[in-house]
This record gives C-alpha cells, sequence and structure tokens, in this order.
C-alpha cells in the first residue's frame, strides 16, 4: 500500500517528513480521550486481540504508529479504520491503558470531517445512514435504515437481502412503521444545537 | 531583634545548581534581594554550593565577617545538610546554626513560570532568615553500636550477606519464614547465562551456614517485635513450632517413611502445588537446616487427635515432640539487613492467558522444578498427560510492563526465559517459540547467551501474546492450544498452535513486605519494593539508620545483582559496627517539668514507646536515644509542656511570619 | 426496588423477542419495569463514528428523561441491549470525569428543557437478575429445569467492555451462572467475548460471515446445543445468516440462538408465545421438546 502524497512515483516506498503532518498525533489524542497514545510500545496485543484485524491493510499497532509518526494520509484515506467493529477487545487488554478504540473512533470523524474516508466502502454510509436517520426521527426503524443504506451503496446488493427481510417482516421482526417521538423537531434542534 | 542577646550576623548563600536553579530562578536578584533583610551581613549566589569551594566561601565569610547564623538555598537538605553542617564546623560555628532552603525540588523543579518561581524562591529564603536568627547551640550523642547483626530472609541475598558478615567476625542472627533457607534459587535447575547447577553453587553456601560458628539460624521463625534504635535495636523473632527437636533431627527420613499416610497426600509447596507430601515432611534433600517438619494443618494428630503416631514411634532419636510452643527470642542486635525477597505474580490475574483452565498452560516456576532432576517430573519436560511437547510457547512479561497488573519490568524474566527455551529445547527436542515484547539481555555475558539462543532454531516472536485458546480453526489447530499474537516484525496477525505454554510471570513485592516495612520503619516505593535511601547513591541503606536492604525485596534482580547487593549491604552494615559508635541527631523532644501536669497523653501516641512515666515524680520522661524527633508528643501535649530542640516555637513562628510579613 | 425500562430500537425490532421475554420473565419473578416516556436511540457505534459530542448528547437526554421520570434520589436504568446498555455507561462515566465535556452537554440539556443531575445507575439485566434478585430465588421459581441442555453463553463484546461494572472482563460468567440455575450445562468455551462483527455481516458481509461462522463453528465443536445472547446484534448475526454461512463454508453449523431471557422464561413455564419463540428462524428444539 502506497498512497501517500507522492503518488506521482507508485514505486517510491520511502516517506520524506516534510509529507508527515506533525500536528496529527496530537489533534487525535485531544479527540480520543487522553495522551495515552504516546505510551505505546508497539507490543501488538491489540492487533492480536481484534478480530478484524486479518482483513485490515494496517494492523491498529501500525495505525497507531503511523498517527504518531504524523503519516495522515495514509491512515484516514485507507478502509482499515471503518473496520474497526467497535468491540473494544484492544483497549481492554493494552497494557499501556491506551483507548484504541476511541482513536479509531477519532479517526473516523477526522476522516469525515476532511471528507477523505473511502467511498466506495459500505460501512462509513452505513454509518452517514444511520446518523441521519437519528437526527431525523430520534429513534431508528431497521426497515428504513436498511432499505436508505443499500440506495446509499448499491441497490443491486439489497437483492440477496430480500428474501431475509421478507422472513423478518414474516415474523414480525421488521415493520415500516415505527414509534416516533414526540417533538421530533425539538430534538432536532437539540442536537444541531451540539458542536464537537 | 533586639532581645537577642548577641548580635545576630546572618550569611545567605543562593546556589545556582548549574543550570537547575539558575535555569529559572534568578539567583543574583535573591541573592540581592536577602541582603537586604534584617541580620543579613552578607548574601552571595554561586554556581556549586556543595564543591569544595563553596564549602570554603562560608568557612573564609564566617572568619571575616564574624558571622554566626548561616542559610544555604539550594537542594533538599536530604542531600547536603551533612555538607553544609560540616562547612559550618570547620568555620568554627555550631553546625545547628545553619538553615537550609529547598529552591531546587520545591522551586526550580517544579515551576515553570519563572515570575512566580522567583517570588517562591525569595518567600522561603526570607522565612529561613526569620528562622535562623533563633536557631541554638545544640550537641550530638554518641552511643556505642552492638555488633550483632540480624538478617531477614534466607534466600542468596540473606546468606551471601550472612556468610560475609559472620567471615568478619560478626555474630549473625539470620532468621527464615521457611523451613528451609535457599530461597527461589533452590527451585532452579540451572542458572543463566552460564548454564551452571544452581544447587551445585548454592548448597555449599547453605552448608557454611548452617556450619559456621558466627552464624545463628532460625529457620521457620519470624521477626514479631522491633524496638530501639541504630546500633542498639531489641529484636523478637517467634519460633513456629515444627513439633520435632531441632537438635535431635539427622534428617533421616524415618519419620516420614513411617506416617500412616503411604503416600504423600498434601500439595508441596516446594514444587508449587506439582507433586504431593506427607503431613510430616522435608522440603528438598539438602534443605537446610536438614530437619523435618510436622504440618499441623493437615496431620492426624493434629486434625483428631487419634493418631497411633507412628512417626514418633520411627524416631531412634526421640526428635518428634507433638507438644512443641511457637517460642520467642529476643536478641540484641546493632545493625539489621532486609532481604526477604519476591513473589511470582499469579498468571490467574491474566485470564486471557488459560492458567488454571488449560492444564498444558504453566508459570515459569512451574517449568523450573519439571526440568529439575529432583523435581516432580525428575527432569522430564512433559505435559499433564506425561507425553512429551512437540511444540512450546514462551510469552514474556507476564505480569510485567502492563498498568493493568505491574508497570515495571522484571528485568530477570527476558533471561530465564531464554534460559528455559534452551533446556527445553535440550529436553524435548520441541520447536520452541519466544515471543516477547523487547529483548532485554543487559548483563555480562547476556547478549551472547542471546545469540547463542538465535543460533539455536529457536523461534523468535516480537509481539504480545494476545491470547491462548482452544478454539481451532483449522485441522492442524484440533486439540493443541493455539496461540494469537502479531508478529510486530511482520506486521501480520499469526496463530501458533502449541502443545505447551510457559507463562514467563514476573517479579512483585511479597504480600507481607507491608508488614515488614512497618515493623521496620522503613518506606515502600510506589509499587510496593522496599524503598533505598538514595537510588544510586544508598542503593542499599534505609531512610531508618542501621536497616539495610539487599536482593529482589528492593526491586526485581537476578542472582548476580543479588549477591553484589547483599556484599554491599554487609559492607555498609560492617562500617558502622567498625566505627563503633552512633551520633545522634539533636533534634529530640524533651520535657519542662514545671509544666507537665502528669496527664500521661503523650505516652500512648509517642510511635517509638520513647517516653516512660516517673511515678514518683509523677512526669512523663522522654528516653532521648528512642527519641526520633517526629514532633508528634510536642503537638499533643495540652500543657505545652514538651518542646523539641531545632523546632522550637519561636523559630517556627518566626519562620512563618517570616514567610507572610514581607519586611521590605 | 423500581427499575426504569430503556428498550433501545432494536428490541422493538429484529430483537422483539427479546423485550417480549424480558417482560415477560420479570413480571413472573415479580420485578418492576417502567419504560422511560419518550426514550431515543442511544447513538450506538455508528453515531459515534460521525459526531462524539452529539452522540454524547442524545444519550444524555435519555439519562435526563429517566431523573425526570424516576424522582428523587439514585434512578436506575435497566438496558438490555449490550449496546445501549454501553452507550449509556460510557456516556455517564465520560461526564462524571470530563469537566469540558460534562458543561457543554450540560448547555445542550439546557436548551432542550432538561437537567441531568448525575443520578443515574445503569443496569444489565444479568446484573438485576444475580445482585439484586438473586440466583436461590431464581432457582426456586424454576418450573421446568432444564437438565441435559447443553448451553453456550455468548455474552458479545459490549457488557463487559470496555467498561465492566458486575462481570470480569476477561472471563465473564453472569450469563453461565443464569444457565447453571436454569438446571441446564454451562460449556466453558473461549470464544464468548469475541466479537461477531456487528453491523458487518450487513455492509462487509464477507468479512462479517466469517466471524460469525467461526463462533458457530466452535459452538458446534464445543457441543452446545443451544447458543444464548444478551445482544439483539448477535443474535440477528447469528441467527439470520445461519442458512447462508452453512452454504457459503460448506459446513453445517445450524445452531438455535436465542436471548437468555427466552432460556429462562422456558424454565419459568411461559407460554411459548409470550417468549417470541415464534420469531426464531432456527427453532430450538432441544428446548421445546
Amino acid at each position: 500500500m502506497n498512497s501517500g502524497s507522492n503518488g506521482k512515483q507508485p514505486f517510491l516506498h520511502i516517506k520524506r517528513e516534510a509529507d508527515l503532518d506533525k500536528e496529527f498525533s496530537k489533534r487525535i489524542a485531544k479527540l480520543a480521550h487522553g495522551e495515552k497514545l504516546y505510551g505505546c510500545i508497539q507490543c501488538g496485543n491489540c492487533s492480536a486481540t481484534c478480530p478484524l484485524s486479518p482483513y485490515m491493510d494496517y494492523t491498529p499497532r501500525k495505525v497507531i504508529a503511523m498517527v504518531r509518526a504524523g503519516f495522515r494520509d495514509e491512515v484516514l484515506s485507507n478502509s482499515t479504520v471503518w473496520l474497526c467493529a467497535s468491540c473494544y477487545s484492544c483497549t481492554v487488554e493494552c497494557p499501556k491503558g491506551i483507548k484504541i478504540t476511541d482513536i479509531m473512533y477519532a479517526l473516523k470523524r477526522e476522516a469525515i470531517i476532511k471528507k477523505v474516508y473511502p467511498r466506495n466502502f459500505a460501512i462509513p454510509a452505513l454509518s452517514r445512514t444511520f446518523y441521519d436517520e437519528v437526527r431525523a426521527g430520534g429513534r431508528i426503524n431497521e426497515t428504513w435504515l436498511l432499505t436508505r443504506f443499500y440506495m446509499r451503496t448499491n441497490i443491486f446488493k439489497a437483492i440477496g437481502f430480500i428474501g431475509l427481510a421478507l422472513k423478518l417482516f414474516g415474523t414480525g421482526r421488521l415493520k415500516l412503521a415505527e414509534k416516533k417521538l414526540k417533538d421530533r423537531q425539538q430534538f432536532r434542534r437539540m442536537v444541531e444545537s451540539t458542536s464537537n | 531583634m533586639s532581645h537577642h542577646k548577641e548580635e545576630i550576623r546572618i550569611g545567605v548563600y543562593i546556589c545556582h545548581c548549574g543550570h537547575n536553579i539558575a535555569g529559572t530562578v534568578d539567583v543574583t536578584g535573591i541573592a540581592e534581594y536577602a541582603s537586604r533583610l534584617p541580620n543579613v551581613v552578607i548574601s552571595k549566589d554561586y554556581k556549586y554550593m556543595c564543591s569544595d569551594p563553596g564549602q570554603v566561601l562560608i568557612g573564609q565569610d564566617i572568619a571575616e565577617h564574624k558571622l554566626n547564623r548561616i542559610v544555604v538555598s539550594s537542594c533538599s537538605p536530604l542531600l547536603h545538610e551533612k555538607t553544609f553542617r560540616d562547612a559550618l564546623v570547620k568555620g568554627g560555628l555550631n553546625p545547628f546554626f545553619l538553615q537550609m532552603v529547598n529552591i531546587r525540588e520545591n522551586v526550580s523543579w517544579v515551576h515553570t513560570d519563572t515570575d512566580d518561581a522567583n517570588l517562591k524562591a525569595r518567600d522561603l529564603v526570607r522565612a529561613a532568615v526569620h528562622r535562623v536568627a533563633y536557631q541554638k547551640e545544640l550537641t550530638k550523642k554518641k552511643v556505642p553500636v552492638n555488633p550483632d547483626v540480624l538478617i531477614v530472609g534466607g534466600g542468596i541475598a540473606g546468606i551471601s550477606a550472612a556468610l560475609t558478615m559472620a567471615d568478619a567476625g560478626k555474630k549473625v542472627f539470620l532468621v527464615e519464614k521457611e523451613p528451609t533457607i535457599g530461597g527461589h534459587m533452590a527451585l532452579f535447575d540451572k542458572t543463566f547465562p552460564t548454564l551452571d547447577c544452581a544447587a551445585c553453587i548454592l548448597t555449599p553456601k547453605m552448608s557454611s551456614v548452617k556450619k559456621h560458628p558466627n552464624i545463628t539460624l532460625w529457620s521457620y521463625s519470624e521477626v514479631s517485635e522491633v524496638s530501639g534504635f541504630v546500633g542498639n535495636y531489641k529484636v523478637k523473632v517467634t519460633r513456629k513450632p515444627r513439633y520435632v527437636i531441632e537438635e535431635l533431627c539427622v534428617g533421616c527420613y524415618a519419620c516420614v517413611d513411617e506416617c500412616i499416610f503411604k503416600e504423600g497426600k498434601f500439595p508441596d509447596e516446594f514444587n508449587l502445588g506439582m507433586s504431593k507430601r506427607k503431613p510430616v515432611y522435608l522440603p528438598f534433600p539438602q534443605a537446610t537446616p536438614l530437619v523435618a517438619v510436622i504440618d499441623d494443618k493437615t496431620c492426624i494428630h493434629f486434625k483428631t487427635g487419634k493418631c497411633q503416631q507412628s512417626c514418633a514411634k520411627a524416631c531412634d532419636r526421640n526428635a518428634i515432640d507433638f507438644n512443641q510452643q511457637p517460642e520467642v527470642k529476643e536478641i540484641e542486635v546493632g545493625t539489621v539487613i532486609l532481604t526477604t525477597g519476591f513473589k511470582a505474580f499469579d498468571a490467574r490475574r491474566l485470564p486471557y492467558y488459560g492458567y488454571g483452565k488449560f492444564p498444558n498452560v504453566f508459570t515459569s516456576l512451574e517449568v523450573e522444578r519439571m526440568v529439575n532432576a529432583s523435581g516432580p517430573t525428575e527432569g522430564h519436560v512433559v505435559l499433564k498427560d506425561g507425553s512429551k511437547p512437540k511444540s512450546v510457547g514462551i510469552v514474556h512479561c507476564v505480569g510485567s510492563r502492563d498498568e493493568k497488573t505491574n508497570k515495571w519490568c522484571s528485568r530477570v524474566c527476558c533471561m530465564y526465559s531464554l534460559k528455559l527455551a534452551h533446556l527445553i529445547k535440550e529436553h524435548t527436542g520441541a520447536e520452541v517459540y519466544n515471543f516477547y515484547i523487547d529483548m532485554r539481555t543487559p548483563g555480562k555475558g547476556y547478549e551472547e547467551f542471546y545469540d547463542k539462543l538465535l543460533r539455536e532454531d529457536v523461534h523468535f516472536i516480537r509481539g504480545r501474546v494476545a491470547e491462548v485458546s482452544d478454539w481451532a480453526t483449522t485441522s492442524d489447530e484440533e486439540g493443541k492450544l493455539i496461540m494469537r499474537v502479531e508478529d510486530t516484525m511482520v506486521g501480520m496477525v499469526r496463530r501458533i498452535p502449541v502443545d505447551m505454554v510457559v507463562l514467563s510471570v514476573g517479579l512483585e513485592p511479597r504480600d507481607d513486605a507491608q508488614d515488614i516495612r512497618k515493623l521496620f520503619n522503613i518506606s515502600c516505593s510506589t509499587e510496593g519494593f522496599f524503598l533505598e535511601k538514595h537510588p544510586k547513591l544508598a542503593p542499599v541503606d534505609t531512610f531508618t539508620d542501621g536497616v539495610f536492604i539487599a536482593g529482589a525485596a528492593q526491586g526485581p534482580r537476578d542472582i548476580p545483582d543479588s549477591v553484589a547487593q547483599a556484599g554491599a549491604a554487609a559492607a555498609q552494615a560492617l562500617a558502622l559496627i567498625d566505627s563503633g559508635h552512633v551520633e545522634l541527631e539533636p533534634n529530640t523532644a524533651y520535657i519542662t517539668d514545671t509544666l507537665c501536669s502528669g496527664c500521661k497523653s503523650c505516652l500512648n501516641i509517642c510511635p517509638y514507646k520513647a517516653i516512660a512515666f516517673d511515678d514518683e515524680k509523677r512526669k512523663s520522661v522522654i528516653n532521648e536515644a528512642l527519641c526520633k524527633g517526629c514532633g508528634t508528643c510536642v503537638a499533643s501535649c495540652p500543657s505545652g509542656a514538651i518542646r523539641q530542640n531545632l523546632f522550637e516555637d519561636e523559630e517556627i513562628f518566626s519562620e512563618i511570619r517570616g514567610l507572610f510579613v514581607e519586611s521590605i | 426496588m423500581k427499575y426504569l425500562y430503556y428498550p433501545g430500537c432494536s428490541l422493538r425490532s429484529t430483537g422483539r423477542a427479546y423485550e417480549e421475554s424480558l417482560l415477560a420473565v420479570f413480571r413472573v419473578l415479580g420485578i418492576d419495569l417502567a419504560e422511560i416516556d419518550d426514550w431515543n436511540c442511544c447513538g450506538a457505534t455508528n453515531y459515534m463514528s460521525i459526531n462524539e459530542h452529539r452522540a454524547i448528547a442524545i444519550t444524555t437526554r435519555n439519562l435526563a428523561l429517566a431523573e425526570q421520570q424516576g424522582g428523587s434520589g439514585e434512578v436506575h436504568i435497566i438496558a438490555p441491549c449490550n449496546a445501549c446498555y454501553m452507550g449509556l455507561q460510557k456516556t455517564k462515566i465520560y461526564l462524571d470525569t470530563e469537566q469540558g465535556l460534562r458543561e457543554k452537554i450540560l448547555k445542550t440539556m439546557e436548551g432542550a428543557g432538561l437537567r441531568y443531575e448525575g443520578r443515574v445507575v445503569i443496569r444489565h439485566p444479568l446484573d438485576v437478575l444475580i445482585n439484586d434478585f438473586g440466583l436461590d430465588k431464581l432457582k426456586m421459581a424454576v418450573k421446568k429445569p432444564l437438565h441435559d441442555l447443553r448451553v453456550i453463553s455468548y455474552y458479545g463484546c459490549q457488557m463487559v467492555r470496555p467498561i465492566a461494572t458486575f462481570d470480569h472482563e476477561a472471563d465473564p460468567v453472569s450469563m453461565d451462572q443464569v444457565a447453571m440455575t436454569l438446571g441446564a450445562t454451562a460449556v466453558d468455551w473461549g470464544m464468548k467475548l469475541r466479537c461477531c462483527g456487528g453491523s458487518m455481516t450487513s455492509t462487509v458481509p464477507d468479512v462479517g460471515q466469517r466471524l460469525n461462522y467461526l463462533l458457530l463453528k466452535e459452538a458446534k465443536a464445543k457441543k452446545g446445543d443451544i447458543m444464548i445472547t444478551a445482544c439483539p446484534l448477535c443474535q440477528f448475526n447469528l441467527e439470520c445468516f445461519q442458512g447462508k454461512i452453512s452454504k457459503k463454508f460448506r459446513d453445517d453449523i445450524s445452531i438455535p440462538v436465542m436471548f437468555f431471557t427466552q432460556l429462562m422464561g422456558m424454565a419459568l413455564g411461559i407460554p411459548e408465545k409470550e417468549l417470541g419463540i415464534h420469531r426464531l428462524f432456527v427453532k430450538p428444539r432441544p428446548v421445546t421438546v
């Protein structure tokens, strides 16, 4: 994987100091509840306990090292952080007490703010859909959440799930209408009055 | 301050301590400021006050300016109070006319704001100038040092210290909690990096202890009470009943052989519970003293009273005595060396390694016993079913470098893991994997040993093992213990199936470390190991004079370092003994008889039992030799009859006044 | 003791059976629940990925509503869904410990006419069953003991991670204890805390379904008759994709996966209909026969 800023030279595996974002780690540490990130001893326990690490381009340990060193573009534009399922096993087992899951959240948010998250990847799309649903209605209706998610990503993929959806409707586990909040306008105002 | 009889002439010295103080504090400004304070005759700043020229400067000024009070504003008095008191003496002044101000630890090292730092330094110097004017002439008392020494803990450190002291002609009392001396070293088979047999080098030392005319060995015994002070400690040692008369027993095993339990039934402590022993037992064949013990918690006689006592009948020397009671020995010693050792980390505290759940997950100490010919498997490294492992994974840093358990590096685990890797490979021919975070092999011949292992076809994987599990994803993992780790050098997660897992457990303070700390009135560092007086320059001293520490009780350390430290502690104790006497600090409390109402409230409050009551005069009396100058009685006396040298009311009030009254 | 009840969105749809069985079981045991009026979504993992402070704000709204409804003193909220439980718990702890964040969120609450004072205690139904109600009493209430049933307890991630309050973070036992109290055999296995993949089963099926498969495969290997869980998403992932997974990995991994409250209900003699058993895709034969 060599998606650095020196993209003109695709075979050049080298990182120059000028291409690093030296403030990146400070920003992430601030967003992710603490400075403990700097105590990382690169033991790899996070990667080893992570059930998703086999599917990631960079292991979580490597992500921490890249954040520390300022490899901003590589980390943010990669799908790795979006594969974090928030199972928190890394956070619980980290011998240095680093809140790795919170760091992954911070990286996801940073990627969204910087608009560099992987566009064709389904997970950020689901997060966005979920976020919009809650902001609008206060509660999640899983029927509409999935419908809108598939519309956002790949409508054809949804076909594979039609059989499952019918079964869920049949057992009463999906419904078209859900009870809504009493004052959705007020809820929305509350959400929007909170800046990050 | 016209009420003083003599004219007060103060010299103030502000130390730069290189950039340590001068980097933050305006030393020249402070010196100039101090020169304008009352009674200050001269005020100077100097690069290093503790240097020879710095000390000479004080002496010259005393003579030239007829100074009679000195304020040195530098580092902590813990470091240099003695230096400057000596400088006063050289200059012809009483050493207690000195007051130190700590503008390094208390000011420059803890403040970044220069203005605040300067303000604080000025305040503190002003307070000291006000205080020192009231300080009085004091003299130190000399008391003789008892040449006998108490050593607590009979591991390799205690044994070494005892032999050194005894060879120097001092009488040594060696107290060991277990039935035998030898400590953890007695459990090992080989020692790194030379791979020499632990027993071969340890047991001769153990028998030397037993044979030495200057050593009194009390095993199965604990210190129960300590009083007194440097050079003159009074100690009570409780000898637990072993129900075998030590002087009569020759360790012939007849009692063990004839015990009504035909086979061992209770977990054998020496083999970490991997084998069974009888209620009457000897820990191991070279136990010292070689005397049997009866465990009253498992012996039928003590449990039911209905045993035929076949052990007693078997003993032709009539050494068994079921009526033995705890015996308290009272001794007097001048010095104490604490060598109480460490505790191995309990691997159950990390459930993801499966210790206690998977039978073939062992601790490193258990494997040490296994490779030992006198151990539970007679030197064979085997799985619980008796078969040889084909693959073994050794996990470093279990209970070390981990915020959830112990933050520190246990220092010995890398080396002993390499040793075990070598021994396991040698004994079984198995594939051996070492999982390490960082390989730490500083020591003579240690890196060479690592290099040897690297060439021995042992696998090294840099990564902390996250989990030992039994869930298989492929057929070759079925029935194995699967270790999941990131090979951080490759950057990929690996699943490694093995037959046996060895957890290299770290070193912790002992559970009773706090009790011992209180008994001997010393300190522990935050993690619970005994605290040395100075980490570099007084590594075996404690803050209690005459009490020294050595070995892993002070922090994780290996055999060579423990032995070296034991030698250092013995040398310190010998220096104290051979100086013949100690000088007592004069900052003791004293009672003004005419004010004492005889209410006795000070008696129980004194932590050092230094206060007695004179029934005839109906007044309290302080034993100066026992008083440590803590001031508790001074503060508690309702009639204000108790005062304290160097902490007189007028000295303290004047210091406080000086702090708050900006007099210029 | 009266508890407030926070159902969360999933318990109103894919996890309906969890709510039905929980309410039925608690009714039979005499544990009072009152639903928090006008509650909103907890935000789950997705919301946190977009905007942390807004995620905390919407969760705080629920806590504030609970305090309003629960009167003075401590207010105990039962959150049965693991994700909701953790979301509420984490919000409370961050508000307790991070001054700046707390001030900001309280201001938002004020703007919405709400007050949050920090009087809430977030409880998991397992916590309440074991520590408030008591397993001895539960044992006495069992009408049909589940003898000879090998139960695999699957805790999922967020019940004890990252905040363990009533059970061990690396080796939880509460669900096993409940199963044993019902007369069943609790099977010890090494994957009780391993993530099922969460929403990935839908978003990145290749990855998510492999994680589901590993869990189901091991449950079968350990000869489990049934799996129980306390998370609607885990239950959904592990149950509803079994057909697809069996086909994909050419391995029969079918095993009933139900909510622990459904299993309790059956042992307590509650009719199946009230426990939502009919909503399960894989019928729990070993229990119902």
